[in-house]
């Protein structure tokens, strides 16, 4: 009997192993089936010349299309993919990559030209039909920049390294966006793709023109080699140190915090609260200032209120919210200074100069308690219901909800300090934490009170800011921008104007931003909080050489994000050295 | 035999029938839209972002009539479809799940049954040896209260985070491709021990604390007593009792089944050992409805099949099963 019970047992496991991966066997494994994928080195990758990053890849690597640039896994666009320019936001400067340089030859002619000898990986040479291709596929309406066509005449060819790109009505402040936000796909591997295939295909085994190859992938990590027939070795005296970049997919805090600690990972573009003990704490980690905030800024925590409601409608009622919020308590409590609190423009640091100080100093807000009493008061909102809370002009309750998503532990804790600050001058606003689809669905279809957004990244114009708070027509979905449903006419002939007005003439930008700024102010849309991090903590131990504020050291954004390493993250990774063997 | 497994099999068929509708609809009380969410993270101009919503919403068949919607469901599930996963676009939701089970099933497999028969084995040597029942046996009570995932924290914090024994996350180093080497089956394992080492040490705590408590009262039956009085020795007596609480043990492991795989999923999770729990996790969290399926189905027919073999093992072990079915037919 007992042998039978063991016998048992052993049946039981082969049976269920051998359903299990017997099924599993024909599937196209590209890295973790036991023997399905070919090797192709020694299958370890050597410690001083490999890159560990991590905080950049938010589920595993599935898809190598640059074309869809929320899917891809992060990489596929800068390592593999390149930009016709990259954007520096540290210096407000183009760098001509792809490009060697790009001009407008008349009101609506831009002519770019291309640098000589460029090449795809599979050894092909990169012309100006390569760009134009890439430009035209907007052309099907599931790429996701199919709208510029509505403003894009024609792209042509002139010459191997010439396009010409002919606009209907010069939007040039998108253009400057598009100009490096494009990556570029190869057009002898492409032709022929079905509009499916282009917009939803995964792509595998991608071909570009960047420093780094495919090399394998899992669940959990995402792997690039070099390249070394690319063409920025001689054409920009750029060579990146790194043989092999590893690329872990976020987990959960407690393993990523480990594997910083263990120096498991060079460079982390995690959020991990605490940093300021690490970086003081003798682990060789490094952050791009040595003392608070410890982190560039890239992009602005706005407080979004739903202006179809009330109170919100009232902008008495928004300008008292903003006067009665301790932004600096969330920026020393709650985040121990590694954020900034916000310019009240909500303009990122990297636009000071179209900030006008003048309408700020006229009209903008700080934390004033007193100062936001008087405002309700003046409006018409007095205590009548008894309890410690205001009640509207014609006696209505106020009771509002603040939203974030579960689990997002920081703003959790910022919107508690939110709601005690509205509370003290009388605004009883609650927190909550659904999930975020929850919190999405409110959010585009209008029907939350308030809540905390930071989707508007850094770059090349404040349009993209004042095109996320003032867009019109207002939808029954709201998905990208204005969430709070404001509306004003006048603003958003503004924006348009300012998208209209020459990158290079920034005196005429100034006058747009000014004249949004008086009307922001005024009526204050959003209330612009804190900006968020480019959270980058660098470990020294095996690779040196990462950008900081320090004089001597490269000053780029050492962040490794989607669509941030044409931000400066793939120079980051071209200044890195070894470190000294110890 | 043929009557009781006929029923039994019956029975499975139905209870597949109900847990995976079941398992379709759930996740369609989520609220929000999945589609939605997925284009939330990606930063699209709005007249991109509707264009979009709407090729997608057509593409994962979200358009039609929720009732069809089911029908569709059934009818691609018979022919071995689980759809396209909507967190890991545009991936297949078979694909995805195959290269997480392998990982899952190397944990599950050797934790049930590993912390199955030692925890039987040394729960029965411990019951009425003093000094055991009164040192480890509380030791067992702890473990077995333990949730996975705090016993799961516990061990990666003392023995992979300060101690530096084991590695703290992954199914194998960050340094290795997978290939037929000792350095990979290596690092393989020494990835698998820690949250093996969790689930097997919940388990075995359970088991044994059992066992202990069943010997006891078999030892205190009448047969035992009418053994020992007729002078059998001391181990005759012991074997006939552990047999005869191994039943309610086997019961048991039936019973524990879906606790030890929710289990196995906080396990993964905490060691981000890239099994189903990962996947669930995320599934959840993107409103993946095709994964979310796709992820119940297989721990369902797992759980199932477990089951029968359960039953089975039933037939072989207690001779009144048989006896009982030969009377019936």
């Amino acid at each position: 009997m007992r042998n039978k019970l063991r016998l048992l047992i052993l049946l039981s496991v082969v049976s269920l192993l051998a359903a299990c991966t017997g099924g599993g066997s024909d599937e196209p494994s590209t890295g973790q089936g036991q023997g399905a994928a070919p090797a192709p080195a020694a299958g370890s990758y050597p410690r001083n010349e490999t890159l560990y990053i991590s905080g950049t890849q938010w589920g595993p690597p599935n898809s190598w299309n640059p074309i869809t640039d929320w899917q891809y896994a992060t990489g596929t666009e800068g390592l593999v993919y390149e930009n016709l320019f990259l954007f520096d936001p540290l210096k407000n400067e183009y760098k001509p990559w792809l490009a060697e340089s790009g001009d407008w030859t008349s009101k609506n002619v831009y002519e770019l030209k291309l640098r000589p000898n460029l090449t795809w990986s599979d050894g092909k040479p990169l012309t100006a039909a390569d760009v134009v291709f890439t430009f035209e596929l907007g052309k099907f309406e599931t790429v996701p920049y199919h709208n510029l066509w509505s403003w894009l005449e024609k792209a042509e060819a002139v010459d191997p390294q010439t396009v010409r790109f002919t606009f209907s009505e010069p939007l040039y402040q998108q253009w400057g966006n598009h100009l490096y936000n494009r990556p570029i796909v190869p057009k002898h591997l492409w032709e022929g793709r079905s509009e499916k295939d282009v917009a939803t295909g995964a792509n595998e085994k991608p071909v570009g023109s960047g420093p780094y190859l495919y090399q394998t992938h899992s669940q959990d990590r995402m792997v690039w080699v070099k390249n070394d027939k690319w063409w920025g070795k001689t054409a920009l005296n750029l060579d990146p140190k790194p043989r092999y970049i590893v690329d872990i997919v976020n987990s959960n805090n407690n393993a990523a915090l480990g594997l910083v600690l263990q120096g498991g990972i060079d460079l982390s573009n995690n959020f991990l609260p605490g940093i300021a003990t690490l970086v003081k704490g003798g682990y060789q980690v490094q952050t791009y200032f040595p003392d608070p905030p410890y982190m560039l800024s890239a992009n602005t925590a706005w407080l979004v209120m739903n202006t179809t409601k009330k109170p919100m409608s009232d902008p008495a009622f928004r300008k008292a919210l903003a006067y009665s919020i301790d932004v600096n308590k969330i920026v020393n409590g709650v985040y121990g200074q590694i954020v900034r609190p916000a310019n009240p423009t909500g303009l990122l640091p990297n636009w000071d100069q179209f900030v006008d100080k003048s309408v700020v100093d006229q009209l903008g807000f700080r934390y004033d308690p007193a100062q936001a009493k008087k405002l309700l008061a003046d409006a018409g909102y007095k205590n009548t219901g008894g309890d410690s809370f205001l009640e509207g002009p014609g006696g209505a309750r106020i009771e509002l909800d603040l939203i974030v998503p579960n689990g997002w532990t920081d703003w959790m804790e910022s919107i508690r300090v939110i709601s005690e600050s509205a509370r003290a001058v009388g605004i009883k606003v609650n927190t909550q934490f659904p999930e975020f689809q929850a919190l999405v669905d409110a959010r585009n279809k209008g029907s939350f009170d308030l809540l905390i957004n930071n989707e508007k990244q850094v770059s090349n114009s404040p349009w993209e800011y004042y095109d996320y708070m003032f867009r019109l027509p207002v939808q029954d979905t709201q998905s990208v921008a204005n969430f709070g449903r404001y509306e004003n006419k006048k603003a958003w002939d503004l924006v348009q104007q300012l998208d209209k007005t020459p990158v290079d003439n920034v005196a005429g930008m100034k006058k747009v931003a000014s004249q949004l700024q008086r009307i922001q102010l005024t009526d204050m849309p959003v209330i612009p909080l804190w900006y968020n991090g480019a959270w980058a903590q660098a470990n020294t131990s095996v690779w040196t050489g990462w950008p900081s504020a320090k004089q001597g050291d490269s000053h780029y954004a050492p962040v490794t994000w989607r669509n941030w390493l044409e931000l400066g993250g793939i120079l980051t990774l071209a200044e890195l050295k070894q470190a000294e063997a110890k | 035999m043929r009557r009781y497994f006929g029923r039994k099999l019956l029975i499975y068929a139905l209870t597949f029938f109900v847990a995976v509708t079941v398992d379709w609809i759930i996740p369609r009380f989520m609220p929000g839209d999945p589609v939605q969410t997925m284009l939330a993270r990606a930063s699209l101009r709005p007249e991109a972002n509707q264009a979009l919503q709407a090729y997608y919403t057509d593409l994962f068949g979200l358009d039609v009539p929720v009732w069809q919607q089911y029908l569709n469901f059934w009818n691609a599930l018979l022919h071995g479809d689980l759809g396209i996963s909507i967190w890991q676009f545009p991936q297949p939701v078979t694909t995805v799940i195959m290269r997480a089970v392998p990982y899952t099933l190397a944990l599950l497999v050797p934790a049930i049954l590993l912390s199955w028969w030692a925890g039987n084995k040394f729960g029965a040597y411990a019951a009425r040896r003093k000094w055991l029942d009164n040192t480890v046996l509380p030791l067992g009570y702890v473990l077995t209260a333990t949730p996975y995932m705090w016993l799961g924290i516990l061990l990666a914090w003392s023995l992979a985070t300060v101690a530096g024994l084991f590695p703290v996350a992954g199914g194998y180093s960050f340094a290795l491709e997978p290939s037929w080497s000792p350095a990979f089956a290596g690092s393989l394992l020494r990835h698998w021990f820690l949250p093996f080492a969790s689930l097997f040490l919940v388990g075995f705590g359970g088991w044994a604390i059992g066992m202990r408590n069943l010997i006891i009262y078999e030892l205190e039956a009448d047969y035992s007593h009418y053994l020992e009085s007729l002078g059998a020795p001391r181990r005759l007596v012991r074997r006939y009792a552990f047999r005869n609480a191994l039943l309610p043990q086997l019961t048991g492991l039936a019973l524990q089944l879906g606790v030890i795989v929710a289990g196995a999923l906080v396990t993964e999770i905490v060691f981000s050992y890239p099994g189903l729990g990962y996947l669930v996790l995320q599934a959840i969290n993107n409103q993946d409805f095709f994964l979310i399926q796709g992820a119940f189905l297989f721990i369902i027919i797992g759980v199932l099949l477990a089951n029968f073999l359960v039953d089975v093992a039933y037939v072989l072990v207690d001779p009144r099963t048989r006896t009982g079915m030969r009377g019936g037919s």
